[in-house]
Parts: C-alpha cells; sequence; structure tokens
C-alpha cells in the first residue's frame, strides 16, 4: 500500500482512499449486539466483526466490499484502540479487502483438493470470461474482481468459487462461464453445487442415513 | 460397518430441517437437564470413559482435556470451540454447522457446565458466512427456549453462547493462534506453557475443542460410554464424519466408525477411485498436513489414529484425499506447500523463512530444474523447521514433503534427470 513513511502523519492514503467514513443507520443498529458478545474492558474483541460491518457498509454505499483506511480509524475510535492495532488486524485477516473490489468478487480456491478436480480449468474459464489477467485485479467494467484463495472448506464439492459470500461448488469450465454470464446480467445462480448435487452427498444421492425417518 | 442407528449426525446432508423442530425432532436436546443434574464430574468421566479423542486432528482425549480445567476459579472459565474449519481436505465441520447446528449447541451447554465454564465462544472461519447465519439463527433460538442463558434448560445453570467470525487466516485454526484472534488482534499463536486451561481467552482458564468434538458429547451422555466404546477400535473409539475428495467417482462427506479400512471407505462410499483401485496413486489420509501414502499403504491400512501413526501418517481430520496414476505428486505436494507459506504467521524465523524456501525448491522439484542432491538438502531442511517453531504449522508445512521424499523420491529424481536430458514434460507446470 502506497509509499508511506514513518513520518506521514496519514499512512496508506492512497488516492482511492476516502477522507472520512461514518457509520450509517444500519451499521450502528448492529453494533450494540456485537459488542455485548465480551466482557466488559474487552471490546477490542469486536474489531474483526466491525471491520466486517465497514466493508459491508461500503458495499451497500458504493456497491464495492472495501476496507478504508478511514474505516480502520473509525473502528479504532469505537472500541478505544490505538489505530496502529487495528491496521495491523486489518492487514493481517486475508478476507478484508484493503482497496476497492468489483461488484462480484471472485474468490477462487486453486488449493490441491481443487486443484486435483480441475481448478486450472475454472481458473481459466474466469479470465476468460472476465479477460483478468492477474490475481487480485478487477475488470474493466469493474464487475469482476479475481482473488486466489486458500482452501475454502468445501473439498468435496470441489472445485469452488466463492462470489462475496456465497459458494458455488462442483464446478467446471462451461458451468463457470454460465455463472459468470448469469453475475454480469445481475442475476445471480442459486448458491450451492451447480450440478444440483444434496450438498455434500455422493453425486445421485445419500447412501447413508436412508433408513431413518423423523417426526416434525 | 456402521449402521444409521448409531449414526450421531442424522442430518448430515441437509435432507431436513436444521432449527429447533426439526433437531428436537432428530433427538437433540432430549433430557439436556438430566444429564447437567448429574454433576460436572460425572460428565467428565462419562466422556473421558466412552475414549473420544479430539476431532480436530491432534486426537488429544477429549475427557482428559476438560479434567484439567479448575474446580475452583475466582475468574471467569471459557469454552472455545474451534470452527475455524481450514485445513485442506476438509470441509466436515461445515456440515455439522449448517445442517445440525442445535447438536452443537447443545455440546457447547453440555461441555460448558462440565468444565465449569460461564460461556462459549465459538469462533467459525470468515468464509463460512452463511453457514454463521444459520448457525446465529440456531443460537437464538436455543436463547428463545431457554435451552441457553440464564437458566439453561431449567437447570439454574447460567451459560451463553457466541458467535465469533474470523477473517480468512488458517492459523487462528490453531488454539493459542484462535484465542489471540478472538481477542481482537492478530492471530500469532502463543509459547505453551501455560496452556488455555490455566491461561486462556482474557486470561482466564479455558478450553479450546473441535466442533464435532463438542458436536458428538450429547450423544454420548444420551447413550453411554459403552456405546460409543463399542464402535470403532481399541484407543480409536466411535464415529467419525470422513471428507472423501480428489480423484473419486463421488466425492462426499460420510460418518463412519474409526478403523473402516481405507479401501472400504473409497469404494463403499465415495464411488471408487476414478479408474479403478488399480488406478490409485497415493492419498493424503488426513487432510494437508498428514504425510502421503502410496498405494501399496493405502491397500491394507485403517482409519484410525493409531493405525496411520504407524504408517507414519495420520488421521488429521480424517480428511481423506485421493490421487490417481494421472497426477503430478510433485505439484500437488508443491501446491500444499504454497498453502503453507501464505498462512505461515511469520512469527518464528524457521517457519517464516523455512515455507517460503521450501515452496521455492519444491517449484523447481516440479520443473525437475535441480540437482539430485537437492532433494536430500530439502528432506534436511524440512527437519530444521519441524519442531522448531512454536505452534505446528511448522511441522504442517514440513510433513507433506517428507512423506513426498519418502514414498516418491524416485519420481522426483526422474524429473531432474528428464529436464537434465531435455525431453519434454509430463505435465509441465504452468
Amino acid at each position: 500500500m502506497g509509499e508511506s513513511t514513518q513520518t506521514n502523519p496519514e499512512p496508506m492514503r492512497d488516492s482511492f482512499q476516502p477522507s472520512s467514513f461514518a457509520f450509517d443507520g444500519e451499521s450502528e443498529a448492529a453494533i450494540p449486539g456485537i459488542l455485548a458478545k465480551y466482557p466488559a474492558g474487552r471490546q477490542a474483541s469486536a474489531v474483526l466483526p466491525l471491520l466486517y460491518i465497514v466493508q459491508n457498509q461500503m458495499r451497500r454505499q458504493t456497491g464495492s466490499a472495501w476496507v478504508p483506511v478511514a474505516g480502520m480509524d473509525e473502528v479504532a475510535r469505537r472500541l478505544d484502540m490505538a489505530p496502529i492495532r487495528v491496521y495491523e488486524v486489518a492487514t493481517f485477516y486475508f478476507m478484508f479487502n484493503l482497496k476497492p473490489v468489483g461488484t462480484y468478487h471472485l474468490q477462487v480456491c486453486t488449493t490441491t483438493p481443487c486443484w486435483l478436480r480441475g481448478s486450472d480449468e475454472v481458473v481459466a474459464a474466469c479470465r476468460a470470461a472476465t479477460g483478468i489477467e492477474g490475481w487480485g485485479e478487477t475488470s474493466a467494467d469493474g464487475v469482476f474482481t479475481m482473488t486466489e484463495v486458500e482452501c475454502l472448506g468445501a473439498c468435496v464439492n470441489a472445485p469452488i468459487i466463492q462470489v462475496n459470500d456465497d459458494f458455488y461448488e462442483d464446478l467446471d469450465a462451461d458451468s463457470t462461464k454460465q455463472l459468470l454470464e448469469a453475475l454480469r446480467h445481475g442475476e445471480p445462480l442459486k448458491p450451492g453445487s451447480v450440478k444440483g448435487r444434496q450438498t455434500s452427498a455422493p453425486d445421485g444421492g445419500p447412501t447413508t442415513l436412508t433408513t431413518l425417518q423423523f417426526e416434525s | 460397518m456402521l449402521q444409521d442407528k448409531d449414526r450421531i449426525f442424522t442430518n448430515l446432508y441437509g435432507l431436513h430441517d436444521p432449527f429447533l423442530k426439526g433437531a428436537r425432532a432428530r433427538g437433540d436436546w432430549d433430557g439436556t437437564k438430566a444429564i447437567l443434574e448429574k454433576g460436572r464430574d460425572a460428565i467428565v468421566e462419562e466422556v473421558k470413559a466412552s475414549g473420544l479423542r479430539g476431532r480436530g486432528g491432534a486426537g488429544f482425549p477429549t475427557g482428559l482435556k476438560w479434567s484439567f480445567m479448575p474446580k475452583q476459579s475466582d475468574r471467569p472459565c471459557y469454552l472455545v470451540v474451534n470452527a475455524d474449519e481450514s485445513e485442506p481436505g476438509t470441509c466436515k465441520d461445515r456440515d455439522i454447522i449448517r445442517h445440525d447446528p442445535h447438536k452443537l449447541i447443545e455440546g457447547c451447554l453440555v461441555a460448558g457446565f462440565a468444565m465449569g465454564a460461564c460461556a462459549a465462544y465459538i469462533y467459525i472461519r470468515g468464509e463460512f458466512a452463511n453457514e454463521a447465519k444459520v448457525l446465529q439463527a440456531a443460537i437464538d433460538e436455543a436463547y428463545a427456549a431457554g435451552l441457553i442463558g440464564k437458566d439453561a434448560c431449567g437447570s439454574g445453570y447460567a451459560f451463553d453462547v457466541f458467535l465469533h467470525r474470523g477473517a480468512g487466516a488458517y492459523i487462528c485454526g490453531e488454539e493459542t493462534g484462535l484465542l489471540e484472534s478472538l481477542e481482537g488482534k492478530k492471530g500469532l499463536p502463543r509459547l505453551k506453557p501455560p496452556f488455555p486451561a490455566a491461561v486462556g481467552l482474557y486470561g482466564c482458564p479455558s478450553t479450546v475443542n473441535n466442533v464435532e468434538s463438542i458436536a458428538v458429547a450429547p450423544a454420548i451422555m444420551r447413550r453411554g460410554a459403552a456405546w460409543f466404546n463399542s464402535l470403532g477400535r481399541p484407543r480409536n473409539s466411535g464415529q467419525k464424519v470422513f471428507c472423501i475428495s480428489g480423484h473419486v467417482n463421488k466425492p462426499c462427506n460420510v460418518e463412519e466408525e474409526l478403523g473402516i479400512p481405507l479401501r472400504e471407505l473409497i469404494e463403499r462410499y465415495a464411488g471408487g477411485v476414478r479408474g479403478g483401485w488399480d488406478n490409485l496413486l497415493a492419498v493424503i489420509p488426513g487432510g494437508a498436513s498428514v504425510p502421503v501414502i502410496p498405494k501399496s499403504v493405502c491397500d491394507e491400512v485403517l482409519m484410525d489414529f493409531d493405525s496411520l501413526r504407524d504408517a507414519k501418517t495420520g488421521l488429521g481430520t480424517a480428511a481423506v484425499i485421493v490421487m490417481d496414476k494421472s497426477t503430478d505428486i510433485i505439484k500437488a505436494i508443491a501446491r500444499l506447500s504454497k498453502f503453507y507459506m501464505h498462512e505461515s504467521c511469520g512469527q518464528c524465523t524457521p517457519c517464516r523463512e523455512g515455507t517460503g524456501w521450501m515452496w521455492r525448491v519444491m517449484t523447481r522439484m516440479v520443473a525437475g530444474r535441480a540437482e539430485v542432491g537437492e532433494i536430500d538438502t530439502l528432506e534436511q531442511v524440512t527437519r530444521q523447521v519441524e519442531g522448531h517453531t512454536i505452534c505446528a504449522l511448522g511441522d504442517a508445512a514440513a510433513w507433506p514433503i517428507q512423506g513426498l521424499i519418502r514414498h516418491f523420491r524416485p519420481e522426483m529424481e526422474q524429473r531432474i534427470a528428464a529436464y537434465k536430458a531435455g525431453a519434454p514434460m509430463r505435465m509441465a507446470a504452468e
């Protein structure tokens, strides 16, 4: 981020950084419930949840889910933390976007279980459909950002792309192309297996838990 | 072979209602008050007697871990549930959280009560945003029904359950890194001792358990230690959710007894290896951290803690990653090296520098752009990283490479020879 120096009073302040950030009504409404989870004097525990609040508010307000430095400063003020403590958290955790991202953040898993099931083809299909060359880049139209992510934890449904908060599973080149087409038209597909598989059950349906009946 | 009547996670695939009405129909929250009335010590003893070993990877006896919590404490005590499921290959806790959340919440109460905790913090990985919504809705239901809260299940015991989302750091699955993260800091693992049972969350006595370990506790209390012990093998009791991924015809999660032969697990539930058993090259049997085993070991090995340890690998999280003969095994392991480089917290020099060094050398090994002697150097460096770091991430980065060299050294040498001869590479690196 930027070429900051220790004497710069506003470190990490790139041109895309807004000069201020204030929580909106929806964010304010969520904060007390978050703070109530942690013991008195331990409000720093709320730093991850509040950074999520900032990122989600930016999505609502600008269409791009990211955490500006001014947002980190506001979190620091709310939690009575030194700003540097918030900066180091925001930069340590991979899910906080430190610069604007596209409307749809394609988080493509390429770790071994996805790679074995063809994540290379999924990556190629993403590149072809979005025109994005490198990881972390955003398409010219601002619709897509493509990030390489480590294991998403849905390996029996590999390969997987996480789009914003939703997992799309059991992908191949064709279904990836269809997924991105649908997103481009602003009509996201139903999350989960694109093959219509029942979650983590084997293809064709469960072979266990078939003898149980529940009355509800 | 495990029968449906002995399965604990009866909504593993999400065919039924995950919420309270459905959960009660499946037997959750049935007589929880009576379980608590048995008393702290009785619960710990029952779980000890069941032989339950931690389902997060290390396999430490769960009841014993609970017994380390102080009997009397002037500070609050906490149960911390590790739902930061991030070990490559592993996706079992996700199913428990999204399809059977009340098993976890009831388990929190039973386990939390047994260790004298006032609250449970469930730390769920950030990527599981939708799963977190389901779990939070289930927690809200449990409060509204009086199952947790000021008078949990009418027992007079006050117990809170809080959900906390991580934000994309594998290292927070390490228990002390998790505690640091929960306190609002970078997830840098702590030196042990002191252990969390003495100095844990907010400096208070704490126990960190995996989701699955906690979620099976109510079933053990209802059906008894003897029932749990009758499943599995000696010292490896009970059932376990296995995740079978990679080159199988039907990847899936399935709950089975510990000790099931690996071959039976793959063939009965996952539709077999692509192209048949003889097309098998190797399996990583317990998530990315455990060493790979070749087909010759897979033919006979049993899926439990001790059998896999004897095969110089581990049960880990029971995430079975299957690779058929089309796999570039060097590249498969090199990708794991990249994973560990990405996820090293950077605190300890051997891991911070070693994971990057190992990945760079592994990248050359994939292309064959190396000297044969460097295989030994690589092996020696893994030994320098292993055991020389605060947490086990350094070990986890070392073991896959050690497994590769142990079983696939001829492939590595062949790759180097082919590069030297200028031969076209089979499945060259991109």
